[in-house]
């Protein structure tokens, strides 16, 4: 058994390292209690769907949502929206269709099949209402971004005034958790800029934490029966493991080597 | 396999063995006489087929789904992740198998090296190994393009430029890898089509692997010629077989933690960012299996020079037979080569460090440093090694270690052991 503390060893020892580089320019993170994390963790359902509202009502305006479908917002695992609250939603947009018999595009309200529809028409009708900067996808942005759920949550909520000596140009924002601390969204988040509809209280903190929730899911929509299958996986593994080592212990015992 | 008289009991399989060995072959392979004393390190023989048997088995039901195409690759991905049954568990075993394989390779590279695994009679099993190392980091790097995120296609941007480094038709092969005058859809294809054949190559190459071990047998921890079969060997079935099957479950429940609970930690995030041509990360850093060899790359000032470093550092590995002079093989008995074989350890553990980290400053001077002294322990530390280094007493046999016998004395005994095979 030994040798297989040396193997843990060597094991910890090449992704410690691993870590390590991923940890490089580090900033402190704001933290909070993310209820996804961890080996059972699972998504808050209100908290999903007050996410979608503040990603509906704030975000959506500038980034796109390309991968999700209004479909998704029903299944298992996610917002839980009911199949009738989901339809209502996907109908509150007007998707392009088309060619119809006449050849011509024509606009429907939005079906649950349909993909999340897009704010601008392509990549630079984005960008010449935004000042050149793209509003990136939001889709999997979490995983997106080195420092993930932490970094989106504390970017909302990390803008200041620039310190003195910094000058930042016309629609340049001053960001403490930003790369280089310049972005060129400004503050999005105000408190009560949301109205919940189950009465929790909109403060930037609270709608923060719900929409990067939001974004968590959008980019992991299978988390939660990813942790189940795990558990389930390594406990089955765990106890095949130890039926196979004292089978092995019981063959090897008919000669005197130690195993 | 030759030396195998077997006939099986049934008229139908002696019928069947008569014109094809098959059931020959399957009483060799579980007969197989293997050094009893064979410790967890010898284990990962067998996790690495589990790995390869598993890339390609994911690999083939993703390339079902995936689209290589430059505009659609990206969502093709995303499509697995989300809409296609258990899509995310195939891909997720998929991405995190290749780190598990090369941490599989690097044990089993490092156990062979401590042990001298790779010295007479098995120079060719080695040799054969070292292709398939290169083929495993061929294979990693076209798979890690197919995704065409950000990382993706400036790290195939990267390591194609290298090629523009050989003088005169260095730029004319680029061109020729890319199919055209940038990284583009022609580069996706016929990286999708290669990272689909070469797991093929690499399982006739492990083929060869296992056929060229089983003629001399496997080394062992004290690293001397046994007699076979003897009471110093156990057959591979069922002694082998159920250890190597203990060591893969311990091995796949490490797998399973990183499938299903860090699935992206090995990975970088900007891959999760569809490729774009016009912006740059501000690190293009390859997966860390690569990352020493990275480092070699980026210590030499010099485009060509550096890449011929980064090459030599892996080929340097064939020549191993013949750069370790010493006629002892483990380095158990060999109490300098074991200090210096911890350093080369650290050695490539620190190059891996600085191979993720900037090219600038101390990095940079550590990452020289550390170059230097890998070639250093090859070119001249291992030669000289054998000729200065007093080794310590060899056991004459698995069985009776304590009886011992000098290091001279178990040569003599190799030599005449040699002439019997």
């Amino acid at each position: 058994m030994k040798n297989f503390f040396r193997i843990s060893f060597l094991i910890a020892l090449f992704f410690g390292f691993q870590f390590n580089s991923n940890a490089a320019e580090k900033v402190e993170y704001l933290k909070t209690d993310w209820s996804f994390k961890g080996p059972f963790g699972k998504f808050d359902r209100a908290a999903l769907q007050r996410g979608y509202q503040v990603y509906q009502e704030v975000c959506s305006s500038c980034h796109s949502m390309k991968y999700l479908s209004y479909r998704n917002l029903v299944e298992e695992g996610g917002p839980e929206f009911s199949v009738e609250q989901a339809k209502a939603i996907a109908a509150s947009f007007e998707v392009k269709d088309g060619p119809n018999a006449d050849g011509e595009m024509f606009m429907r309200p939005g079906r649950l099949s349909d993909k999340f529809v897009m704010p601008y028409e392509n990549e630079k009708a984005a960008q010449a209402a935004n000042g050149g900067a793209y509003p990136p996808d939001m889709t999997v942005l979490v995983k997106a971004r080195g420092g993930g759920v932490d970094y989106i949550y504390s970017l909302l909520q990390g803008y200041e005034d620039p310190p003195a000596g910094v000058t930042l140009d016309d629609g340049v924002y001053y960001n403490k958790y930003m790369y280089g601390n310049k972005i060129k969204m400004s503050n999005q988040l105000s408190d009560g800029l949301v109205e919940y509809s189950d009465g929790t209280n909109a403060s930037v903190e609270q709608m923060a934490k719900d929409v990067t929730t939001f974004l968590m899911w959008t980019a992991e929509p299978h988390l939660e029966t990813r942790h189940k299958m795990g558990f389930k996986a390594i406990v089955y593994l765990i106890i095949l493991t130890v039926l196979v080592y004292f089978s092995m212990k019981r063959i090897w015992s008919r000669i005197e080597t130690k195993v | 396999m030759s030396e195998h008289e077997y006939t099986p009991k049934s008229k139908v399989g002696k019928w069947f063995n008569d014109r094809l060995p098959l059931l020959t072959l399957a009483n060799h392979l579980t007969d197989y006489p293997t050094p009893k004393n064979l410790n967890y390190w010898w284990t990962f023989g067998g996790i690495l087929t589990f790995c390869l048997i598993t890339q390609i088995v994911t690999g083939l039901v993703l390339a079902m789904h995936y689209i290589a195409h430059a505009d659609m690759a990206f969502q093709s991905v995303e499509h697995i992740m989300r809409d296609v049954n258990y899509g995310w568990l195939i891909r997720y075993i998929h991405a995190n198998g290749a780190s598990m394989f090369f941490l599989a390779v690097y044990i089993h590279i490092f156990r062979s090296l401590f042990y001298g695994s790779y010295k007479s009679p098995r120079e060719v099993i080695w040799i054969i190994g070292i292709i398939i190392y290169l083929l495993m980091m061929a294979a990693a790097f076209l798979g890690y393009v197919l995704p065409w995120g950000q990382m993706s296609f400036w790290g195939a941007t990267v390591i194609t430029n290298l090629f523009s480094a050989i003088p005169l038709v260095g730029e004319g092969i680029v061109t020729w890898l890319w199919g055209g005058y940038s990284v583009d859809n022609p580069t996706l294809t016929r990286f999708f089509t290669l990272h689909y054949l070469i797991p093929f190559l690499i399982l006739g190459l492990v083929v060869l692997h296992i056929w060229a071990l089983h003629v001399p047998g496997n080394n062992n921890p004290i690293g001397i010629d046994i007699k076979k079969p003897s009471k110093d060997t156990v057959p591979f079935h069922p002694y082998i077989v159920i250890k190597d099957g203990f060591a893969l479950l311990m091995f796949m429940i490490v797998f399973a933690f990183f499938v299903f609970y860090t699935p992206n930690i090995l990975g970088h995030a900007d891959n999760y960012i569809e490729a774009n041509p016009l912006v740059t990360p501000a690190h293009i850093v390859p997966e860390w299996y690569l990352l020493p060899f990275y480092a070699i790359l980026r210590s030499v000032p010099d485009k060509l020079l550096g890449v011929i470093a980064m090459l030599s550092a892996i080929l340097i590995l064939a020549a191993l037979p013949w750069l370790d002079t010493s006629k002892i093989r483990s380095a158990v008995f060999r109490p300098l080569y074991k200090q210096f074989y911890w350093i080369l350890v650290a050695d490539v553990l620190i190059l891996g460090y600085v191979g993720a980290m900037p090219a600038e400053g101390l990095y940079l001077l550590i990452a020289r440093i550390a170059t230097a002294y890998y070639f250093l322990h090859f070119l001249v530390i291992l030669p000289v090694l054998g000729f200065k280094e007093r080794t310590t007493p060899v056991p004459l046999s698995i069985t009776e270690p304590i009886l011992g016998g000098s290091p001279n004395l178990a040569a003599v005994k190799k030599k005449d052991s040699f002439k019997d095979q």
